[in-house]
């Protein structure tokens, strides 16, 4: 064959994939948000759902998602960049950081539902809490940590060199050159990954099932609390996030209208997710402005 | 920027957490001590349901009905299936576990130490899809088509089309109940595999040719058809004088006999109010309208 | 740690007052606690879940060699000859549907990748790269559910057999895991030195020549690791398979049958089962099974980026 006309056959086929890989995007947004847009009523956002009367909405769950993520960023993030800064800054090549990154490296491949288990083994059942937001927020942190210190890890790593041999040039010790040159130029990297990582957190069920558990008690929204039972800050009580109901009506649910409910549920997930990147992009391309302004 | 009082920050935060999770321990243990002591008239105090997500609906809104009666009490219902319930409530890490079967049929729980509340019952049936054309199954074909030896609804009258099984997973209340009942213990051969009736229900109603087991409360429409089996009809009135024989109870074990709390609402939940409130509205037959009674070992009797 | 003063950092550190010394050696705390945190939760898994799995061996003495390679699970509930657990058909669903998504997502994710780097380096920055950055962030639940009402029938329909099948399956893995293989595949195509691709056109070389001549085979083991991290997360995926595989415990005969994975077993059957009864075991031996895969799945990556020439 002629080697042009091949290359012209090969251009085509890998646009084609292109296409197909967008279409494919394309095609499950629209087909979600068309589902689910009818559903997003305030209502449908902020009222309890029903265990088996139509017409529940989701506004517990919702709740949830945001809190889990909130609670488990507030471990991870600084495990993270700890992690990350060891990795970065302290780590001398050698066994020991080998077996770090070994650690990290099987902390990342593991299934999610095997660290549910693993949470339900240890965080459940043998610290006795039972199902809380508690335990599955320390799933995800497992579930979340090699993202996170890889990401730190990275930012850090990708500061300019001469920035901090300038700061320990001038008699600053390593942990403040640390502290006050490379965590602020890294900024703005390691907050992209975090937001971009928020987004995996909010929509993972798997290894929540076992850990924070598939119902949510009486939640009274007046009661801020956090040690008060019925308290919706309080973070030893079971709760069901957005996704994990999507899972739980479709496979175990009762309640007859599923479809409208999962519909509504996706869409909202979705919407979510696309706001974390846009939130990540923004940040990122301003706070790249603010860079490139002040040079 | 300082990254160490954000570490500082998260530790304490951990302790704090740590620290709350033992003291509300307490509480519940105190609130329930009091209890007891004083029985007092109205209920109050902290408990925790688990178990069958089948009855988590069930024991959820009778859980909100009581805590409006009784403010001060506390009734948490969580859902994670009849083996997790059984095990928390003999682990007393629960106060009252949820099971659609009898303790003694789950391995490894001590049943002698529970105490079975059998708070509503539920009719089975198959259920298969309207265009299979029949409406009445004898026991030994039911056993035929589920063990899979008669693969065409030919064979019995019915309609050109193959049979579709659609199951349970194995360790399900559900299924456990109607193999005992249904088909006499026999052996199902494969097929689709689902946890939800509500999935169960749209896969027979969807796939032509297929049977199912589903509770009587699904079988209000005419998407699917419930079987008669032997001639007698799936009904509620059949159930409640015994002549239907596929359907189990609902039951809630406790620890030992209840105490506080959990015996205020356990007599709730067996009160007119729940029985022919809640109970009925959710599809499940009041354990109180029962003419016949069954033990662990599957014996029928006339209620006393 | 080993003691010896080996970085700029610390060398200074010698001279630098005893307050700051006492700062450098606090934060060095703060930030090996993390790291050996990482450590323990790692070494934790391993050992708990190693020795919860392997308790249906040593305590509940069902047969390792059996457990591997029966075909039968039945929990003996339904009669028949009591209770035997044999794993193999979850097993082979589980890498049924691992290695047919890996074949549908492998060429679209390196073809994506090729076109992104290659073909319309601009174009696919700006388009392709957001579209995949999303597609990895839609939560697997609601693939399931979309591969519940859309899929499983279309399948059913127009394909044939219940549609809850190994091919809903399998195309809902290989769209979930497109995203993982493409970003990987175009990180490792983007790190090849330019001169590799200048000095083949330079010798007259087509684009196409270029591609599948120099850099495909330059970058190979990169895409290997791409398409093995790929086939990891469709090992591991539990709720979206379990939505639309149909979960039966026999081994499929056609892309039409219902199938199990490992995962799907797990999922079905942990909240029925007691704990500490042989079913729940048997469970938590499964879960073993994924976690030992999973250590697999790294060694193979480990293998491929030992191979690799360019990084």
């Amino acid at each position: 064959m002629n080697s042009r006309v091949a290359n012209k056959i090969a251009t085509g086929v890998f646009t084609a994939i292109a296409a197909i890989i967008i279409f494919v995007l394309v095609g499950l947004l629209s087909y979600i948000l068309y589902r689910g847009f009818g559903k997003l009523t305030l209502d449908f956002l902020t009222s309890p759902s029903s265990d088996f009367q139509a017409g529940g909405g989701i506004g517990n769950q919702l709740f949830n998602s945001f809190y889990i993520l909130l609670i488990t960023m507030m471990i991870a993030v600084p495990l993270g960049l700890g992690g990350g800064i060891y990795m970065a800054e302290y780590a001398k090549p050698g066994k020991i950081t080998d077996f770090i990154r070994s650690c990290i490296e099987v902390l990342a491949s593991l299934p999610s539902i095997v660290i549910g288990m693993f949470g339900m083994l240890i965080f459940v059942n043998l610290t006795g809490w039972g199902y809380t937001i508690f335990s599955g927020a320390l799933a995800l942190t497992i579930f979340n940590l090699p993202v996170l210190v890889r990401v730190c890890e990275d930012a850090i790593r990708s500061v300019p060199r001469d920035q901090k041999e300038a700061s320990l040039a001038l008699g600053i010790t390593h942990w403040h050159t640390i502290k006050t040159v490379l965590i602020p130029s890294a900024f703005p990297t390691i907050l992209t990954g975090v937001i971009l990582a928020s987004g995996r957190v909010f929509g993972e069920a798997a290894a929540l099932l076992f850990t924070a558990g598939l119902t949510t008690p009486r939640l009274d929204f007046s009661n801020w609390n956090p040690f008060d039972e019925t308290s919706p800050l309080n973070i030893f009580r079971p709760a069901e996030t957005l996704a994990v109901h999507i899972w739980k009506v479709n496979t175990q649910g009762l309640i007859p209208d599923v479809q409208e409910v999962a519909d509504g549920s996706s869409a909202v997930l979705i919407l979510s997710v696309l706001l974390f990147n846009l939130l990540a992009r923004w940040i990122g391309s301003l706070v790249h402005k603010k860079l490139t302004a002040a040079k | 920027m300082n990254i160490k009082k954000i570490m500082l920050f998260a530790l304490t935060l951990t302790m704090l957490l740590l620290a709350s999770a033992c003291g509300n321990k307490d509480a519940q243990g105190n609130s329930q001590n009091k209890n007891n002591g004083a029985k007092e008239e109205q209920g109050s105090g902290s408990i925790v349901v688990s178990g069958s997500s089948a009855m988590q609906p069930l024991a959820a809104a009778a859980a909100e009905q009581f805590m409006q009666k009784n403010t001060k009490a506390d009734i948490q219902v969580q859902a994670g299936g009849s083996g997790t319930g059984l095990s928390q409530v003999s682990e007393g890490s629960v106060q009252i576990g949820n099971s659609d079967v009898f303790a003694e049929e789950k391995e490894g729980i001590n049943a002698k130490d529970l105490v079975d509340h059998k708070i509503a019952v539920v009719g089975i049936t198959a259920a298969v899809n309207p265009d299979v054309g029949i409406k009445d199954i004898s026991k030994k074909d039911l056993i035929k088509v589920f063990s899979g030896k008669i693969k065409n609804w030919k064979e019995l009258g019915g309609k050109d089309q193959k049979i579709t099984l659609v199951n349970r997973p194995d360790s399900s209340g559900t299924r456990s109940v109607f193999v005992k009942y249904g088909l006499n213990g026999a052996k199902t051969a494969e097929g689709v595999t689902e946890d939800s009736s509500n999935t169960v229900k749209k896969i027979i109603s969807e796939t032509p040719g297929a049977i199912g087991y589903l509770a009587l409360s699904y079988l209000n429409d005419d998407k699917v058809v419930g079987l008669s089996i032997d001639g007698v009809e799936p009904k509620e009135e059949n159930v409640i004088n015994g002549k239907f024989p596929i359907w189990a109870y609902e039951h809630s074990y406790t620890k030992g006999e209840p105490k506080g709390l959990a015996k205020q609402f356990l007599d709730y939940l067996m009160s007119d109010e729940v029985q022919n409130g809640v109970v009925a509205k959710q599809g499940y037959i009041p354990v109180s309208k029962m003419k016949v009674e069954r033990n662990a070992e599957g014996k029928i009797s006339n209620v006393k | 740690m080993a003691k010896e003063f080996s970085t700029a950092s610390e060398r200074l550190l010698k001279k630098s007052n005893r307050a700051a010394l006492k700062m450098e050696m606090r934060g060095k705390s703060i930030v090996l606690i993390s790291a050996i945190l990482i450590i323990a939760a790692t070494i934790s898994i391993t050992i708990f879940l190693g020795t919860k799995g392997l308790q249906s061996f040593l305590v509940n003495g069902i047969n390792a060699v059996e457990f591997l390679t029966g075909t039968v699970w039945d929990m003996g509930k339904d009669g028949g000859n009591g209770p035997s657990y044999g794993a193999l058909p979850f097993i082979f669903g589980s890498f049924a549907v691992t290695f047919l998504s890996a074949l549908i997502a492998a060429p679209l994710g390196i073809g994506g990748a090729i076109f992104m780097t290659e073909i319309a380096p601009s174009w696919g920055r700006k388009i392709l790269q957001p579209v995949i950055e999303l597609l990895v962030g839609i939560p697997s639940v609601v693939y399931g559910f979309i591969g519940l009402t859309v899929l499983v029938p279309f399948v059913r329909n127009h394909v044939g057999g219940q549609g809850f099948s190994l091919l809903s399956g399998m195309i809902v893995l290989s769209v979930m895991i497109l995203p993982t293989v493409t970003s990987i595949a175009t990180d490792t195509l983007r790190s090849l030195p330019g001169g590799l691709r200048e000095s083949s056109y330079a010798l007259g070389a087509t684009r196409w020549q270029t591609i599948y001549r120099v850099l495909v085979p330059a970058a190979l083991p990169g895409l290997l690791t791409a398409i093995v991290l790929g086939m990891a997360r469709a090992f591991g995926e539990a709720l979206a398979v379990q939505m639309v595989i149909g979960n039966t415990k026999e081994l499929p005969s056609s892309l039409l049958d219902s199938a199990g994975t490992l995962t799907t077993i797990i999922t079905l059957n942990m909240g029925h089962t007691t704990y500490g009864s042989v079913e729940n075991n048997a469970l938590w031996s499964l879960a073993l099974i994924l976690l030992i895969m999973s250590f697999i799945f790294i060694l193979i990556i480990r293998y491929l980026s030992s191979r690799r020439q360019y990084r």
